[in-house]
Parts: C-alpha cells; sequence; structure tokens
C-alpha cells in the first residue's frame, strides 16, 4: 500500500498533551470547489473582486443573525481549557488546530472589523486585517475542523468551534472560496437526491439485488421498498447504506427488523439521502433545501412516520433541526416523534419482545462501541437524557455477547471523532484524517491489548467509511469496523418464507 | 472641593456609565440575536428547570472547567470566589446603613482574607499563562494586561492595610455619588492607585473578554432546551424564508 509522504502518528501508551510545532498541517487545504458547485448552492463561481469587504458584510450579517458566533466571539476568555480537546491537534501538534487557536483565527479579524479595541489597538487585543494570508489560514484551517464539538464540552462558556467554522465556510462559499468535497455532494444532492449521485433506475436495482441476496442466505422474503405509497415508514438512510461495506450490511439489518416487526416501510428516490452537507458549510439555506425534500417525499408517499438510518450528522440534523427546516410535521402520525432513529425502533421492538436473536451469531467477535461524535454532542435518542448512549449499547449487547467499552474520556460525550466528519472525508485531506483518528486508534488498540477486542461498530456513515479507510494505517483491517445493525442483522432469528 | 474629589465623581460617573451602559447592550443584543438552530451539548437537559439548573452549576462550580483541567479551574475558582467575597466587604462603602450580613463579622473577615486567595488565583492563572505553550501560544498582550490590571487592584487593595485611609471619608464620597451629593476624597496616593486602576476595569469591562460573564448565561449550547422533536423552533429571519416557499 502507498503510505503517501506522511507518517501515521505513533500511538502512545499513556497519552500525553504534544508540544506545539508551528503550522505542521499548514499545508493540508482541500481542493476548492468548481464554478459549478459554486454556483448551483447560490454562490459565486470564483473569488470575488472586492472579496475582502463582501466577507466583512457576511461576516457582519452572521453576527445579527447567529447569537451563537457573536456570543462565543466575545465570550472566549483564552484560558487554555479547550487546547488539548481536539483530535485534530492530538494528531498533528498544529497550535491552529487548537480550537481556541481555531477560533482565534476568526476572533482576530472579528475584533479588527467590529469591536472598538480591535479598531484602534489591533496589536493590543491581537485583532488582524482579513488579508490574503488570513483567507488562506481560514481555508486550511476551517477545514481541519471535523465540527465534532468536543471542545465545547469542555469550555466552561460552552464556546463551540463548529459554529465559528460553519460560519468561516459560509463567509468563504459567500465571496466564491468553497470546497470541492462539500459542495460537489449538495450539489448532487439538489439534482438529483443522493451525495452518490445514485439515479432511481440504480436504486432500485441494488435494492432488488439485496431483496436476492437476503433471500438466498435468510429464505426470508425481505422486502426493499422504494417509494412504495401509503407505507407506515418512510427510511431516510445514507446513500452509502446502498452499497458499501459495513453500510449496506446495516440497511440489512434494518430491513430484517421491520420485516420482523411487519412494519411498512419505503425508501424514497426523491429523498435518497440522510446527509446534510448543507450543514457543513454553514449553510442555513442549503441545509433547509436539502432537509425539504425528506417533507416532500413524506408527504408524496404518504407515509406515517419518518426513520433515519444510521448516520452521525444526519442524525443531528434530523433529531435538532429538521422540524425547524422542515416542520411542522403535522401530517404524521402524532403518536411517533418526528423523526425516529432506526435504533428507538429497533430497542423499543427489543423491549416488547418482538424481535428474537442467537446471539452466538455474532460470537465470532468481541465488540467496542464509538459514538460517533455528532450523535453524542448533537443530539438524543428515546427522549431520556443520555439515550443517545444507552440506546445504542443496549442494542448491542442484546445481540452480542462480548462487549467492551473503551475508555471512559474516549467515550460517551467525550467521544473523539473518527477523524473524517463535518465534510473532511475526502481523499485530499487523507494527511489530516489518518492524524485526526490517532486518539481514538489509541483507545481501541488499547481494548485489543487488553480485552481481545477484535471489532467497533459505529452508526455513522462517516465513521464507517473514515476507519475502514484509516485502519490500514495503523495496522488493522478494514473489516474490522461494523455497523450496529450489521450485528442486529447476524444475531436475528428469521420467520421463514412460507413456500 | 478639591481637584481631586472632582476629577474622581467625574470619572467614577464616565465608568459607571460606560460599564452600565455598555453591558446593558451588550446584554440586549445578545438577547436579540436570535439562536436559529437548537445546538445544546450534552448533557442537554430536557425542560427549562434543567437549564437553569446546569446554567446554575456552570456559574457556582465552573463545571465543565473542572472537566476539563483542574488547575485552570482550580485556579480560576478561587479567583472569582474571593472576587465575589471582597465585593461582599466593599459593600460597606456604598451602604448606608450598612445592610446587617455585609456587617457581620463572617463576611467582613472572609472579605479581608479574600485578597490573598484572590492574588493566588491570579497569579496561578498569569503563570499558565506564561510557562503552558499552548495557553502562552494564545494569549495576546490584553490577556496579560487584563491580569495585571486586576492583579494590581488586589496589590493596591492590600497595601491599604498599611497606608491606610479615612474609611468614613471614603464612604460618604461612594453613598455621596450615589445620591449626587459628593463629598471630599481622601487625597492619599494608594487609595487613589486602587481606585483608578478599578475605574479602568470599569471602562474595559463592556469591550474586552470580560464579557464572558453575560455571555455564559446566553451560550446556546447550555442554556436551551434539549426539545427539538417536541417543540418548534424557528427564528424570525428563517421564518421569512418560509413565507417565500
Amino acid at each position: 500500500m502507498a503510505k503517501n509522504n506522511f507518517e501515521t502518528p505513533e500511538v502512545r501508551t499513556f497519552p500525553v498533551i504534544p508540544k506545539l510545532e508551528n503550522s505542521a498541517t499548514a499545508h493540508l487545504s482541500p481542493f476548492k470547489s468548481k464554478e459549478e458547485f459554486q454556483t448551483s448552492l447560490g454562490y459565486p463561481g470564483e473569488l470575488v473582486d472586492n472579496w475582502q469587504e463582501k466577507a466583512i458584510d457576511k461576516m457582519g450579517d452572521l453576527l445579527t443573525k447567529y447569537r451563537s458566533l457573536r456570543v462565543y466571539l466575545d465570550s472566549c476568555i483564552q484560558c487554555g481549557a479547550c487546547t488539548d480537546k481536539c483530535h485534530y491537534y492530538q494528531g498533528t501538534k498544529d497550535p491552529k488546530n487548537m480550537p481556541v487557536g481555531r477560533q482565534n483565527l476568526m476572533r482576530s479579524v472579528y475584533r479588527r472589523y467590529f469591536t472598538l479595541p480591535g479598531k484602534y489597538f489591533p496589536k493590543l487585543v491581537g485583532a488582524k486585517d482579513l488579508t490574503k494570508e488570513v483567507l488562506e489560514d481560514w481555508y486550511s484551517y476551517y477545514h481541519q475542523c471535523s465540527q465534532c464539538r468536543r471542545c465545547a464540552v469542555f469550555c466552561p462558556i460552552g464556546i463551540d468551534t463548529a459554529e465559528i467554522s460553519m460560519a468561516a465556510r459560509e463567509v468563504m462559499d459567500s465571496i466564491g472560496v468553497g470546497q470541492k468535497y462539500c459542495n460537489e455532494i449538495i450539489s448532487k444532492v439538489h439534482k438529483i437526491g443522493n451525495n452518490l449521485g445514485l439515479p432511481e433506475p440504480a436504486l432500485a436495482d441494488t435494492l432488488e439485488g439485496l431483496e436476492e441476496d437476503v433471500l438466498e442466505e435468510t429464505e426470508a422474503d425481505v422486502k426493499f421498498p422504494l417509494d412504495v405509497k401509503d407505507s407506515d415508514v418512510l427510511l431516510v438512510t445514507p446513500s452509502a447504506d446502498f452499497f458499501a461495506e459495513p453500510h449496506v450490511d446495516g440497511l440489512i439489518g434494518y430491513a430484517k427488523v421491520f420485516h420482523q416487526a411487519g412494519i411498512s416501510w419505503t425508501l424514497s428516490s426523491h429523498a435518497s439521502e440522510a446527509a446534510n452537507f448543507g450543514m457543513f458549510i454553514g449553510s442555513y439555506d442549503n441545509m433547509k433545501k436539502l432537509a425539504m425534500r425528506i417533507r416532500e417525499a413524506a408527504l408524496e408517499l404518504n407515509v406515517k412516520r419518518i426513520v433515519f438510518g444510521e448516520c452521525g450528522h444526519a442524525w443531528r440534523v434530523a433529531y435538532s433541526f429538521l422540524n425547524t427546516l422542515a416542520g411542522p410535521f403535522d401530517f404524521l402520525d402524532p403518536r411517533y416523534p418526528v423523526p425516529q432513529h432506526i435504533c428507538e425502533i429497533t430497542s423499543s421492538l427489543m423491549d416488547q419482545n418482538v424481535l428474537q436473536f442467537d446471539k452466538s451469531a455474532n460470537d465470532d467477535m468481541t465488540l467496542t462501541y464509538h459514538d460517533s461524535c455528532n450523535v453524542a454532542r448533537a443530539s438524543n435518542m428515546g427522549g431520556i437524557m443520555g439515550g443517545q448512549f444507552t440506546i445504542p449499547r443496549k442494542i448491542i449487547k442484546t445481540v452480542v455477547n462480548n462487549f467492551y467499552d473503551m475508555d471512559e474520556e474516549t467515550i460517551r460525550e467525550k467521544t473523539y471523532c473518527c477523524g473524517g466528519g463535518g465534510g473532511l472525508l475526502t481523499d485530499d485531506l487523507m494527511e489530516l484524517r489518518v492524524k485526526g483518528a490517532l486518539p481514538r486508534m489509541e483507545a481501541l488498540k488499547q481494548l485489543i491489548d487488553e480485552k481481545g477486542v477484535t471489532h467497533m461498530a459505529a452508526i455513522c456513515a462517516i465513521c464507517k467509511s473514515q476507519f475502514s479507510k484509516v485502519f490500514q494505517y495503523y495496522d488493522l483491517e478494514l473489516d474490522q469496523i461494523v455497523s450496529v445493525h450489521q450485528l442486529v442483522s447476524n444475531a436475528i432469528i428469521m420467520n421463514k418464507k412460507e413456500v | 472641593m478639591s481637584f481631586v474629589t472632582i476629577l474622581y465623581a467625574a470619572l467614577f460617573y464616565f465608568a459607571a456609565a460606560i460599564l452600565f451602559i455598555g453591558l446593558a447592550y451588550r446584554i440586549y443584543e445578545y438577547a436579540t440575536i436570535p439562536a436559529p438552530l437548537k445546538i445544546p451539548t450534552p448533557p442537554a437537559p430536557m425542560t427549562q428547570r434543567g437549564v437553569a439548573v446546569r446554567i446554575f452549576r456552570e456559574v457556582v462550580f465552573f463545571e465543565s472547567l473542572f472537566s476539563a483541567t483542574k488547575w485552570t479551574w482550580l485556579f480560576s475558582w478561587i479567583f472569582h470566589l474571593a472576587l465575589l467575597l471582597a465585593a461582599f466587604r466593599h459593600l460597606k462603602y456604598f451602604t448606608d446603613p450598612v445592610w446587617s450580613w455585609v456587617s457581620s463579622e463572617l463576611v467582613q473577615v472572609a472579605g479581608h482574607y479574600a485578597v490573598y486567595l484572590m492574588l493566588a488565583g491570579l497569579l496561578g492563572l498569569f503563570a499558565r499563562r506564561v510557562f503552558v505553550d499552548r495557553v502562552r501560544y494564545i494569549s495576546v498582550p490584553s490577556d496579560y494586561l487584563i491580569l495585571v490590571l486586576i492583579i494590581a487592584i488586589a496589590g493596591s487593595g492590600l497595601m491599604m492595610k498599611w497606608f491606610p485611609s479615612d474609611i468614613l471619608a471614603i464612604k460618604l464620597f461612594f453613598t455621596g455619588l450615589l445620591t449626587f451629593n459628593i463629598s471630599e476624597l481622601p487625597s492619599d496616593t494608594v487609595l487613589l492607585i486602587h481606585l483608578s486602576l478599578v475605574i479602568a476595569l470599569m471602562i474595559i469591562f463592556p469591550y474586552s473578554k470580560l464579557l464572558h460573564a453575560p455571555g455564559l448565561f446566553f451560550s446556546p449550547t447550555r442554556n436551551q432546551v434539549d426539545n427539538a422533536r417536541s417543540k418548534r423552533h424557528v427564528a424570525d429571519w428563517a421564518k421569512k424564508m418560509e413565507s417565500s416557499k
């Protein structure tokens, strides 16, 4: 395997806070968006002439629209509590990857143009003009933030760097400096309906193939319905679930759960994507436009409830934002929250003893669970505090015999990002992804050594893709990352097709 | 009336105007800028009451900071506690008759020793800024200067133990300021240094990171109820986007 021109960080037995290495990852900048993707999102195609003025105007606009941005730019005490909390800082040692270091790239500009001391005494308060160099730093380092919010948990004021990096990306997009990966994907969803650009016939074909596979394997007539009107459930799932390992095994798991519970469900070719990359670029407009596809599909298909598949930030947008962006959902069955997570469905079916399992089907594995950052720190499940931590674990423990949790400092609300979230899951940022995975890899390897753990389960498409790519850099196998509903799928006892 | 008295009376009125109007304006801004999306961090309360408890714990115990770094927590918590105790003790200069709990021995003695705690906390915070490479990296001159300013306020306050002023006259000056009936301020050097520094702190408050005080109450990650599914939350500017659909 080509290991590129960077070194995988050393896995430390006792993690210590690394010493700063200035500009260690200043060279990492993702590819810039092409003109066509910029314009299809409503942004200028290339850097506008009066970009500096436009950027400041946009900042001013956002400062009146987002209390978070304004309060967080004002309130930082520069106390340093967050400095060692970011996985990218731990993996790269670059001080601009310390959460406050990253925030200060925008804060220094804010102080210069929007505060009295910054206007008259810039040196005193660290205020800076928005120069070309500063813009380059913004582009580089605001694309080295996965918006995972680990820093926000530890900040005494609750300053959320994600809010600032989202705003920075929105400002850059508005002057014509967008990121290729995110903006190309959003364009595809606007046009076709999913991140992969998978059109309806291809999707139908894939689902048909899955039906055949499952029938062959289990002798159960499990359906993967597409655009079936009057179904009970509209399932919205990340498009990675349609083809990639281990994602697709999760999709098979959801289908088996619905089948066994006798819940009629359907996918939609119009809303064939749970992910909403509009959030990554901080664009309320784009996020709303993408979310509206789900509302439109639910109305069109006349479903009773909406259920989301395994995807981290998608669940954040779904749980925390969908009602805001595309609500009210008064046309759905009021007995169910809108939307629901597939884990909530499976968990409550387990409580009702609707599903039967043979745990030994997973005995070839010893598992741990990676709390995906957006699920852990930006959502909930089950309507009880901490449900987003307990429900997935309960599902796993119901279907496997061997389960251990990783170090407490690296799970639940303190979980580490996989290293590929926030619109960074692109090959042009591979060095960052490998380095950013370090804290998670350390916790996992510790458990592999101490407990003989063989596999890690996750409920996020980005986590699954990221780990199946970066595992090899840490001498792990790509199939050591599994979907939670893959475990369900393995263990669930299916009613065979009546002949 | 002496020039010093007139000067300091004017300065205090000016500084108080900046502090209170400035702070009120900031709070007005924070309160009126919408938070368009639900972004509470875990453990996110499901009720308004839960939010109140959460903010209380953050304000009183610095709970998040405690989980982040014990040293910074220790120094800053001690500093803020001492600040509160010292403020209580100083209330005797502004209340007539002095509120009974302010004149209690407990408050006066605690306020007296608070200055040592305050200096210990501040010096700890200063040392961290100098010696921890990550904190040194993020520090700009104003970060050091604010610490120096507060250390100087505490230090000059402590010095008055050895360079005492006429406490009764000071009290008459401040109660006089409150009732617009100004009386003579003693012109002792240490006292005037102490008061000048306090005036400086009052003026910079609404223009500096000291805004973290009101900021915490308006931090959406901490003050939002986690009820996005059951209660629709839409900002005014976002409502306009809906009607245009």
